[in-house]
C-alpha cells in the first residue's frame, strides 16, 4: 500500500469522521482514498473543497461540532491553511493536518523535501501557539502516527501536524493496521451540537480584553508544557558507544540509518537520534547524549532548519556539523556514509579514547 | 542481502505493474520490500519507471543509484539506465524494441523478445508478463508461484486475464 493511502486507512480506523481536502501533488492518493472509503462510511463526510483555505475552515467547523476531522495537503497548500490552524489553536480544537511536503520555496518541486520544518514547528500562523508535530519515517509509521495524531489532538485539544514527504507518500511498503475503526466515539463536552435544554456555549477567538486573552495564553502555555513533559518521542539507534551521533528525522533518518550501518561495518562508532516528535523536540535526550558524545552531525533534506533545535538543546556542549540536500534531491545512503566518515576521521574520532 | 531493481519503459507498457507484481510477491514471501514509482508529469507514451528493493533486513533507502538488475522495455530506458547498473549486475532487454549494442562488458545481458512473443500469443499487452517471467527465473528474487499467486489476487475473478497473463509469464520463465 502506498503511504498516502495508508494515512487514509489509518485515519478511518482512528475514527476520522470528516475529511476535507483540495488536490495537490504529491498527496492526491490520500484525497482519492478518502473519497472512495470515508464517504461510504455511515455518518462520515468527505468533501473536496474549493480551496485549501476552505478545507481547513471546514475542519474548523467539523471540530467545533465535535467530530474527528482531518485535512491534508503539501507544502504550498499548507501555507494557505495557516490562518485556520491558528484559529483552531485559539479555540482549543483538535484537528489533524497532514503535510506530505515537497520542495520549496514557492511552488517548488513535487519531489520529497524537508523544507517545511520551520513552518511546522514554529507555528506557521500568527499568535502564541504550538502544534504537536509528528515525523514518520516509514509507511508503517505513517499509519501508526496518523492514529496517534487523532488521539493526541483529542487528549490535549490542539491541532496536530503529521509532517511526511513526497517519497513517503508515493512509496509502497507492507503495512499492518493495528486497530479496527470504532463503531462510536464519545462526544467532546464542548461540542456545539445544538443548545436544546441547556444554555448556549460560545467558542470564539476574539476578546477585546487583553487580560482575558492573557489568561487564555497562559492556559495554552501550561498545556504546551504538559505536552513537552508527556509526549516527547524519539528513536535512539546505536548511541550507547557512539563517538558521532547523527540527528535526522523522517525519510532522511531512514537514509541515515543505512549509512550508519555502512559506517558500523567499517568499524566507525556512529549512532543516530531520530526525533519522532519535532515539537516537542527531544532536547533533554540530546543533552543527555552530550555527556558521552561530543560530536553531532545533523542531516536534513533542506539547508539546515532542525539544526537550530539541536544547537539550542546542546547548549554549546557538543560540536554540531551539518549536511543537507535541498530542493527535492534524494541523497543516497552511500553519500551520507561518505559524509559520516569524513567528519569521523577529520575530528580524529577513530583514534580517540 | 539487499537487491534493487529498476523497471523502465514507455508509459502503458505495464512497467509499473511489473514492479508492483514483484514487490507484492516478495511481500507474500515475508521479505522486506519497498516500491517507488517515478513521479513526475508522466503521460501515456512518455517514460515510466519504478524501483523495487527486496531485502532480508530493514531497507534504508528505496532509491537505487546503482541497481543490481535493470529491466529496459524500450530504447530510451536503455540509454538512461545502462550506465547505472552495478558491475556484475544483470540487464534485461526487450529485444523486440531494442536493437542497440551494449558497450559494457562487466554486466550480464538477457535478451527477451517480449513483444514478439506476446503478439504470437495473441495478447500484445502481455509483453510485460513475458519479461517478468524471464526476470523471475534469472533474478531468483522470488519464486514463480508467488508471482502467480500475486497475479491472481490482483486480477481477482477475471479468469480469462489470469490465464493469458500466467501463460505469458511461464513462456518468459521457460525462456532463460
Amino acid at each position: 500500500m502506498n503511504g498516502n493511502s495508508a494515512i487514509g486507512e489509518a485515519a478511518i480506523r482512528a475514527g476520522c469522521q470528516c475529511y476535507f481536502g483540495y488536490p495537490i501533488t504529491p498527496q492526491n492518493e490520500l484525497t482519492e482514498y478518502m473519497a472512495t472509503h470515508l464517504s461510504r462510511r455511515k455518518g462520515c463526510s468527505f468533501i473536496q473543497a474549493e480551496s485549501e483555505i476552505a478545507a481547513i475552515n471546514m475542519v474548523y467547523g467539523a471540530s467545533l461540532a465535535g467530530s474527528r476531522a482531518m485535512t491534508s495537503s503539501s507544502s504550498p497548500g499548507i501555507s494557505l491553511k495557516q490562518e485556520g490552524i491558528s484559529y483552531l489553536a485559539a479555540c482549543e480544537l483538535p484537528a489533524v493536518i497532514i503535510n506530505m511536503s515537497r520542495g520549496g520555496p514557492g511552488l517548488g518541486s513535487i519531489s520529497a523535501s524537508q523544507s517545511d520544518y520551520f513552518q511546522a514547528t514554529r507555528g506557521g500562523g500568527h499568535g502564541d501557539y504550538r502544534t504537536i508535530v509528528l515525523a514518520p519515517s516509514s509507511g508503517q509509521e505513517l499509519a501508526d502516527l496518523t492514529h496517534r495524531a487523532f488521539d493526541l489532538a483529542d487528549k490535549y485539544l490542539v491541532p496536530v501536524i503529521v509532517l511526511g514527504d513526497a517519497m513517503l507518500g508515493q512509496m509502497m511498503e507492507p503495512i499492518e493496521f493495528k486497530h479496527e475503526a470504532p463503531d462510536e466515539l464519545p462526544v467532546r463536552s464542548n461540542a456545539l451540537r445544538g443548545a436544546k435544554g441547556r444554555p448556549s456555549r460560545i467558542i470564539k477567538t476574539f476578546t477585546s480584553k487583553p487580560a482575558e486573552l492573557e489568561e487564555i495564553n497562559w492556559s495554552l502555555f501550561r498545556r504546551y508544557q504538559l505536552i513537552k513533559k508527556e509526549e516527547t518521542a524519539y528513536e535512539a539507534f546505536m548511541v550507547e558507544d557512539a563517538r558521532l551521533v547523527v540527528v535526522a528525522f523522517g525519510i532522511a533518518a531512514r537514509i541515515a540509518k543505512g549509512a550508519i550501518k555502512n559506517a558500523r561495518s567499517n568499524g566507525l562508532r556512529v549512532g543516530m537520534l531520530r526525533p519522532i516528535t519535532l515539537w516537542p523536540f527531544p532536547s533533554q535526550k540530546l543533552k543527555d547524549l552530550s555527556k558521552k558524545t561530543k560530536d553531532f552531525l545533523v542531516f536534513e533534506m533542506n539547508m539546515g532548519q532542525m539544526i537550530e533545535d539541536v544547537q539550542l538543546a546542546l547548549e554549546g556542549k557538543g560540536a554540531v556539523y551539518f549536511y543537507g540536500r535541498p530542493g527535492g534531491v534524494i541523497p543516497t545512503p552511500t553519500e551520507v556514509s561518505r559524509v559520516i566518515s569524513r567528519h569521523y576521521y577529520q575530528k580524529g574520532l577513530k583514534s580517540a579514547k | 542481502m539487499l537487491i534493487k531493481t529498476v523497471f523502465a519503459g514507455f508509459g502503458g507498457q505495464g512497467v509499473l505493474s511489473m514492479g508492483l507484481n514483484l514487490a507484492q510477491a516478495a511481500m507474500l514471501e515475508g521479505k522486506n520490500v519497498t516500491y517507488l514509482p517515478s513521479y513526475g508529469a508522466e503521460v501515456r507514451g512518455g517514460t515510466a519507471n519504478c524501483t523495487v528493493a527486496v531485502s532480508d533486513e530493514e531497507i534504508a533507502s528505496p532509491v537505487a543509484s546503482s541497481p543490481d538488475f535493470i529491466v529496459a522495455m524500450n530504447q530510451p530506458s536503455l540509454v538512461r539506465f545502462q550506465n547505472q547498473i552495478q558491475s556484475g549486475g544483470v540487464l534485461f532487454i526487450n529485444s523486440s524494441l531494442i536493437e542497440a549494442e551494449i558497450p559494457r562488458g562487466d554486466i550480464e545481458i538477457v535478451r527477451v523478445p517480449a513483444n514478439s512473443i506476446a503478439e504470437e500469443l495473441g495478447s500484445p499487452k502481455s509483453a510485460n508478463m513475458v519479461m517478468l517471467g524471464a526476470f523471475t527465473k534469472k533474478s531468483n528474487l522470488v519464486s514463480v508461484s508467488s508471482v502467480i499467486e500475486e497475479l491472481k489476487s490482483t486480477l481477482k475473478k477475471k479468469q480469462k486475464l489470469i490465464a493469458i497473463n500466467q501463460k505469458a509469464l511461464m513462456i518468459g520463465y521457460d525462456l532463460v
